[in-house]
């Protein structure tokens, strides 16, 4: 390697390492000072959408609408679903099934977990709890050690998963869809679009989604074969400004939601997690009301689900998750550290490519398609 | 990428590091650590066992070499168990003495193919071929447009026959072949491997173009079901290699180790953000290297060769070692240094950077402001920062849309950062012009250090992370 090369190299390093600390402080400074001030250099366009912003509607002027309950079928084919790939998971759980309980047990649980994606630490959290309870009961047989499992995991999924679609007075209830690149956030809004449609509601689909390639496309694809309207930017128009249009044009067009598309990102990314929680700030402004804002997952992430909705959270405040590509192999296991770390309940599943494979989350249908019965 | 992997490793290793001696304990201690940290890296639970059981036989087994010290060769074993499992050599790309290449891109739904096929294509571009792209995913709304919308950026043509995604592949292959186009890319539909319709069509296009290379896409965020992906895709097409995308993100990346382990393909390119440039050839070697907290010079040095003008970096890099550095000069070079990409990824690449650094938040804004405060200062300002008064820098600060305190505190590092250079020269300066130069540029400033009157950051920084200049290891590795 000639030595040129080498300098350069140095220089380059000198001089990150010369800049990195300016640059950390004042990001830590300008994060510190985003919670009670903004910085001056923030002024002039940030202040028009603070100002605005005023105090959030009080929670009684909100009224909430259960989504309908799922019919039957619908549960049926997401058990249906789910077993079908369970595949890799049903040979091991047979030998637990058949099995005595024995010290052995406990690993091939701790296993059976793991390869569902629940996670080291939730899995030995869900084992030690189980140990206790079965201390106590001492059952003999693998099967009522399964049941003992299946009980206490649906357990830790109890939680409120109602869809709130109903907006105060004078104001259009906004659906925000947020998740990392490739999870199947426009494929959730036309699922949904198509859900609302069925219930004879009006929905118009705003694509918010300005940066990758064709994603407007996509998503007017949808409104097409959803009967849905659309409202779109130009490529690279601020998100913001074309969700809070699609809430003023749904004002206008008496339309009952709106379900606004985003553009993916990763949540490690600083800038964009902050023009994100723009985007929800500017979508919350009247007529708009922010009731959803729904992170789509995708049912193969492994552990990084968990980072995922922790930093989404912290970002705009989500109120819930949608699972999707639960159809594959993929178990989606991940789901019980979310669940269980940040409280947020699962509230829509993705079984399909179909416009109708999306369904409500089921706990129960949900830990039996993992554990159960063939 | 692979960070929170090579923090595990750094504390697990580590204590065994200083070890001179080793008892079964220890070691087993170490290998209960690893376990966990592979399994929280989602690496697949048969993967690791398998990992686990090699390591620690070899740990065993082996014959100690007399220069290392127990501890260190656990390290070893362990380096070079972890670039076995991620491939081993990196993935050669052969091209067909019968024109076109033909590559066949296959994944699951979401997990980037349409974005790394344009980003490939470029790729290629940049290899001095001449790419065609063909759009063969009819199943999701809008994903040839897509890829017409990418490929149009890179001025890359796009073949698509509406009718079928057979017909667009083969379609694609005659009109590389009657354009002179020597590389085919072929972008099809995300299917799920249970999907056993869109598995025998993607069969069915590999039929039909009979690829050279075929590769898997994979998603580093993904968890133990990669395993079975590729395994699926790979009894239906013989995958030849992995491209892993997103690594940009904070996923461990145990996918991209399971996945080479269980298909035995190496993982050919990775990549590493959201613009098309973000994305090369992946070599394993160097990723083990990272994920022990060794950095990846060889990669920084190749980044930095493509990027700067290297009289114009000498000659900056003569004035910087003389003193004479300017702001001018200061700009032109950070220029350049995020041309090699986004800051944390250069970072993750320096070997014995410290943690906090690697960790800092980096926003790109904020080089933006260091740019818009030297551009808003006069030449002879830039020349010699000394100038800078009060009302001075209340102008910078009204120009560059920051406060007087920002540019203040920029001046501030300006001048330590010339002064501490200027230190290393004074020290470094005999072995001029030799490659010894960083070493001993090193030693200078481990003696300055001593003598405490030159550090790199300012005294009214505390909460910034310590910069260990002595961990700097600028030398080649294996050299």
């Amino acid at each position: 390697m000639n030595t040129t090369l080498l300098i350069i190299v140095f220089v380059a390093l000198m001089l990150l390492l010369a800049l990195l600390p300016w640059m950390h402080r004042a990001w830590t400074e300008r994060r510190g000072s985003a919670l009670s001030q903004r910085m001056p250099f923030e002024d002039g366009k940030e202040q028009a959408p603070e100002s605005i912003e005023g105090p959030k509607p009080s929670d009684d002027s909100v009224a909430v609408a259960t989504q309908d309950q799922c019919s039957n079928s619908e549960s049926h084919s997401l058990r249906t679903k789910i077993s079908k790939a369970r595949g890799l998971l049903s040979s091991r759980l047979r030998d637990i099934r058949r099995g005595p309980v024995g010290p052995q047990v406990w690993d091939q649980i701790e296993e059976l977990l793991i390869l569902a994606d629940v996670g080291v630490q939730t899995t030995f959290d869900t084992v030690g709890r189980l140990r206790q309870t079965v201390e106590e009961k001492e059952p003999s047989e693998g099967a009522t050690l399964l049941d003992l499992l299946k009980k206490q995991m649906i357990g830790d999924l109890s939680r409120d998963r109602e869809l709130k679609r109903l907006a105060s007075e004078g104001r259009v209830p906004v659906w925000l869809f947020v998740g990392v690149n490739g999870v199947g956030k426009t494929t959730s809004i036309g699922k949904v679009a198509r859900r609302f449609n069925d219930d004879g509601l009006r929905v118009l689909l705003a694509a918010g989604d300005t940066f990758r390639a064709a994603a407007t496309e996509q998503l007017e694809q949808w409104a097409e074969t959803s009967g849905s309207e659309l409202v779109r930017g130009s490529e690279g128009a601020d998100p913001s400004s074309v969700i809070f249009d699609a809430a003023e044009a749904a004002l206008a067009r008496k339309v009952d939601v709106v379900l606004a598309d985003t553009a993916g990102r990763l949540h490690n990314k600083v800038n964009l997690m902050e023009e994100l929680a723009k985007v929800r700030r500017v979508a919350d402004r009247e007529p708009g009301e922010v009731l959803e804002v729904l992170l789509v997952i995708d049912a193969t992430t492994g552990q990084n689900g968990l980072n995922q909705a922790r930093e989404f959270s912290e970002a705009v405040d989500v109120t819930g998750v949608v699972l999707t590509k639960l159809d594959g192999s993929a178990k989606g296991g991940i789901v019980f550290a979310i669940e269980q770390e940040l409280g947020l309940p699962v509230k829509l599943v993705g079984l399909g490519e179909g416009d109708r494979d999306l369904v409500d989350f089921d706990p129960e249908q949900f830990v039996e398609a993992l554990f159960g019965d063939d | 990428m692979f960070e929170s992997l090579t923090d595990r490793f750094d504390g697990i290793l580590g204590r065994l590091k200083g070890k001179g001696r080793l008892t079964e304990d220890d070691v087993a201690e170490a290998m209960r650590e690893i376990r966990l940290a592979l399994l929280e890296a989602d690496v697949h639970f048969n993967v690791v066992d398998r990992f686990i059981e090699r390591t620690r036989e070899r740990c065993f087994g082996a014959d100690v070499a007399d220069s290392l010290t127990p501890g260190q060769q656990v390290v070893k074993v362990v380096n070079e168990e972890l670039t076995t499992i991620l491939g081993g050599e990196s993935f050669q790309v052969a091209y067909s003495s019968k024109p076109p290449t033909v590559v066949l891109m296959a994944g699951l739904q979401g997990s980037g193919k349409t974005t790394s096929s344009a980003k490939l294509a470029r790729w290629f571009k940049s290899q001095g071929r001449n790419p065609l792209l063909v759009g063969a995913d009819l199943q999701r709304p809008a994903a040839v447009d897509q890829l017409k919308t990418l490929a149009q950026r890179l001025d890359i043509p796009v073949f698509s026959a509406p009718e079928s995604a057979v017909e667009s592949a083969r379609g694609g292959l005659i009109e590389a072949q009657q354009t002179g186009r020597d590389v085919l890319i072929v972008d099809t539909a995300g299917r799920l491997t249970v999907d056993n319709a869109l598995m025998d069509e993607i069969a069915e296009i590999s039929d039909a173009v009979d690829p050279d290379h075929t590769f898997l896409i994979v998603d580093a965020m993904t968890g133990q079901d990669a395993v079975n992906t590729a395994e699926a895709f790979h009894a239906t097409l013989e995958l030849d290699a992995i491209i892993l995308t997103k690594l940009d993100g904070d996923a461990r990346g145990g996918a991209a180790l399971s996945v080479k382990e269980v298909v035995g393909r190496p993982i050919a390119f990775a990549s590493t953000g959201e613009r098309l440039e973000d994305f090369d050839q992946f070599h394993p070697d160097r990723m083990a290297e990272r994920i022990l907290g060794m950095g990846d010079v060889l990669t920084l040095i190749e980044k930095a060769e493509e990027v700067f003008e290297q009289e114009a970096a000498e000659a900056a890099t003569q004035r910087l070692l003389e003193g004479t550095f300017t702001l001018d000069d200061f700009v032109e070079q950070l220029r350049q240094v995020r041309q090699m990409g986004d800051l944390s990824s250069i970072v993750s690449m320096m070997p014995g950077a410290p943690k906090e650094m690697k960790d800092a938040d980096v926003d790109e804004r904020e080089i933006d402001r260091v740019e818009a405060i030297v551009l808003s200062m006069t030449p002879e300002e830039r020349i010699d920062p000394e100038i800078v008064d009060g009302s001075r820098r209340a102008r910078i600060a009204r120009g560059s849309g920051t406060t007087p305190t920002q540019v203040s505190n920029l001046l501030k590092q300006f001048k330590e950062m010339r002064k501490a250079m200027k230190g290393i020269a004074g020290l470094g300066s005999k072995s001029k012009g030799r490659k010894s130069k960083a070493k001993k540029g090193k030693k200078g400033k481990k003696n300055s250090n001593k003598g405490g009157n030159s550090r790199v950051q300012p005294k009214e920084a505390p909460k910034m992370p310590k910069i260990d200049i002595e961990g700097l290891d600028l030398t080649l590795p294996g050299r």
